[in-house]
């Protein structure tokens, strides 16, 4: 490990996020590098790419002018996440740099503090967490059980949720196929009855592996998408 | 990893699972690893790749809005140009009409002055021919009264052998006679 003990100890984990960083900003840079009115080739791809979480997530959710404000972070908490992910089926790195929770938790409060900058710009700071915590048309005594539970549903569950729901998907999807893969190793070199065990295991082991690629996006396209949804709800924190 | 935890267990007093980080505590280089791609991303991603995907989709759409106005203009102007072409046609077709008509009218003017020409010319021709032919008959009725006189003369010299030469009775004679001859000739002419 490099610099260890210093605040910029770099691990196995550490290296591949750098790595999967420069690879997004590169791809989408040289993409988009002198783009043309008629795409060729990669430019292509890339702007699929980006018109998928354009028209998808930021359009389709926040709208299209407010969406072109917030389409930045939206598409780079999506891509990010998206290229942090796919590690987890990478022979050889088998594990993705989310399932370390500092790149979920980083990610979560950037969205914390965009979807809170979104309201307060809206609607002021204290007017904006008061209409996210109050429901209007409840009865006085209702008051005292729902604001609570809209604060802490906004304003704690929210990044938590955020952050545990991919590292955790990340790290079980990690340690599934470790163990199958451990165990299909296990089993094949006993060289008796048990070897049979191993045909099963690596069978489910490359089934996972399929179903972890379906993880691999749809988690980052759940995190972009409630991304969106949060900054939504904030722009509409008057309408509950 | 982290320096207490390597001093804790270099006094062998913690369990080796003890010393296993909680995967929801996170360590700093965890965190700074985690904001360096993140921020490097979002700023290739704000300054760069996304305001040049916007100005490409811009300027695509207003090539394509563009186009279309283009050829609504370049429609719009074949409309007109034909609607103009349409009243010229109209306006030629009015006119011709207008000049078919004129020309008939004028031929029929032509043909009517020219009959009522020929109309005069027959009449004047027929008058002439009449005069004409009044004139020679005319001329030979008084050719004939002479001839017929004289002959009448030198035949009654011939039966009467008496010389009628002399000019009172001769004259009053056969100017009666002929006279009377006249009136007969005039009558049957009729």
């Amino acid at each position: 490990m490099l610099f260890e003990g210093t605040p910029f100890e770099l691990d196995r984990l550490m290296i591949i996020r750098v790595l999967v960083g420069v690879l997004v900003a590169l791809l989408f840079y040289v993409g988009m590098r002198g783009a043309k009115i008629v795409p060729k080739g990669f430019q292509n791809v890339v702007e699929i790419a980006l018109d998928f979480v354009k028209t998808y997530i930021s359009d389709d959710i926040i709208g299209k002018k407010d969406g072109d404000r917030f389409l930045p972070i939206i598409a780079t908490i999506f891509f990010l996440t998206l290229f942090m992910n796919i590690p987890a089926v990478i022979p050889g790195l088998n594990i993705s740099p989310n399932a370390r929770i500092g790149m979920p938790l980083v990610m979560a409060l950037v969205v914390y503090v965009v979807f809170i900058y979104a309201g307060a710009k809206k609607y002021g700071f204290f007017s904006f967490v008061g209409k996210s915590i109050v429901v209007p048309n409840l009865p006085p005594a209702l008051h005292l059980l729902v604001v609570p539970i809209e604060f802490i549903s906004t304003f704690v569950l929210r990044p938590a949720t955020l952050t545990i729901r991919l590292m955790a998907n990340m790290l079980a999807g990690h340690i599934m196929i470790v163990l199958l893969f451990s165990a299909t190793n296990f089993f094949f070199w006993q060289f008796n009855g048990w070897t049979a065990v191993s045909l099963v295991t690596i069978i489910v082991a490359v089934a996972f592996t399929f179903f972890e690629l379906l993880v691999i996006f749809l988690q980052a396209y759940i995190f972009a998408l409630l991304a969106a949804v949060y900054i939504d709800l904030s722009l509409h924190a008057d309408s509950h | 990893m982290n320096p207490i935890h390597i001093l804790a267990a270099g006094e062998g007093e913690g369990l080796p699972l003890e010393e296993t980080p909680n995967v929801l505590t996170p360590a700093l280089y965890d965190i700074v690893w985690s904001l360096i791609p993140f921020a490097v991303v979002l700023f290739v991603f704000w300054k760069f790749v996304l305001p040049m995907f916007k100005r490409v989709l811009d300027e695509r759409s207003e090539r394509i809005e563009g186009g279309i106005e283009r050829a609504e203009a370049a429609q719009s102007e074949a409309k007109a140009a034909l609607d103009k072409y349409n009243a010229q046609l109209a306006e030629a077709r009015v006119e011709a009409a207008k000049i078919r008509d004129d020309a008939r009218a004028q031929g029929q003017q032509i043909i009517a002055d020219m009959k009522a020409e020929a109309n005069l010319e027959k009449d004047r021709i027929v008058a002439a021919g009449e005069q004409q032919l009044n004139a020679q008959r005319q001329q030979i009725v008084s050719e004939l009264r002479g001839d017929l006189g004289r002959q009448s003369i030198d035949l009654a010299e011939r039966l009467m052998g008496e010389q009628l030469s002399d000019s009172v009775h001769r004259s009053g004679t056969i100017d009666r006679f002929l006279a009377d001859l006249d009136r007969v000739a005039g009558a049957g002419q009729k």
